[in-house]
């Protein structure tokens, strides 16, 4: 929040996304990054090699995470098609990763973000892409 | 004295998400009232920050090492008053939703913060 005065003369030209639901979205956005980047840097800095896939598949839901933060923050027609994008991949991630864990819990000696469709997080992580569609879909339309 | 603040966080915690939830409920953006709650919770965790920090350097070992619990610690005293910053300009019930959302998280770093200093 380091530029509040440019950021929102160019947010006033674009379509807003943080407003009513979406400030909710991407307050829970923001912390799943802040959780998934902090946690995935910590782990690969320090045991990368007790379970190297977990830890990957971690750090790309850190990035994914990350990156819709900003298209929500940023706004407009681009961002929301490029957060809409993001929220498929997000949540075609978490089911396979998801999926994944169940059925070959051996391959993960150490838990993702995305374990289990995300259960050590409250299940957040499957539900906020469904959420992040809907919205996403609705604020084209208002 | 870790241990106190812990609880006494996390109630007050879950308590100022259940206030915030209900202004929510009843239509209402967040109100002075709310960031005086807030403010409350936040100092509460700004002491939290202080004694962890003091017991580490006292000579305390956290179960799962002292980077993870200070970057919990950092993450507990950040999480409400980042939600109650972005509920400023969202005058409407959202912006309660958001400060609700932010003291859940932040019960849920306490129980997390009592599992890595292993109390």
């Amino acid at each position: 929040m380091g530029e509040p005065v440019t950021r929102e003369g160019a947010a006033g030209s674009r379509a807003r996304l943080v407003r009513g639901p979406g400030l909710l979205l991407v307050w829970l956005y923001g912390v799943m990054s802040v959780g998934a980047v902090s946690r995935s840097a910590y782990q690969i800095a320090t045991e990368y090699d007790r379970a190297p896939l977990a830890y990957t598949l971690s750090a790309v839901a850190a990035v994914v995470y990350a990156f819709i933060t900003y298209t929500l923050v940023r706004g407009g027609e681009t961002a929301r098609r490029a957060a809409l994008v993001c929220c498929a991949a997000e949540l075609v991630g978490v089911l396979v990763v998801g999926t994944w864990t169940v059925i070959e819990p051996s391959a993960f000696p150490d838990a993702t973000v995305w374990s289990a469709f995300g259960r050590g997080y409250l299940f957040i992580p499957v539900l906020l892409p469904v959420t992040g569609i809907v919205w996403l879909r609705r604020s084209r339309r208002s | 004295m870790l241990d106190a603040l812990t609880v006494t966080l996390s109630v007050a915690a879950l308590a100022l998400a259940a206030w915030c939830g209900y202004a929510a409920f009843r239509d209402q953006p967040t109100k002075d009232w709310h960031f005086i709650g807030m403010a409350v919770v936040s100092l509460l965790a700004l002491a939290q920050v202080v004694v962890g920090v003091v017991r580490l350097a006292g000579g305390d070992k956290p179960d799962e090492g002292a980077v993870i619990f200070v970057s919990y610690l950092l993450g507990a005293l950040a999480a409400v008053p980042a939600a109650g910053f972005l509920s400023l300009g969202e005058r409407t019930r959202w912006g309660s939703v958001t400060v609700s959302a932010g003291a859940v998280v932040l019960a849920v770093l306490e129980v997390r913060l009592h599992d890595i200093w292993g109390g």
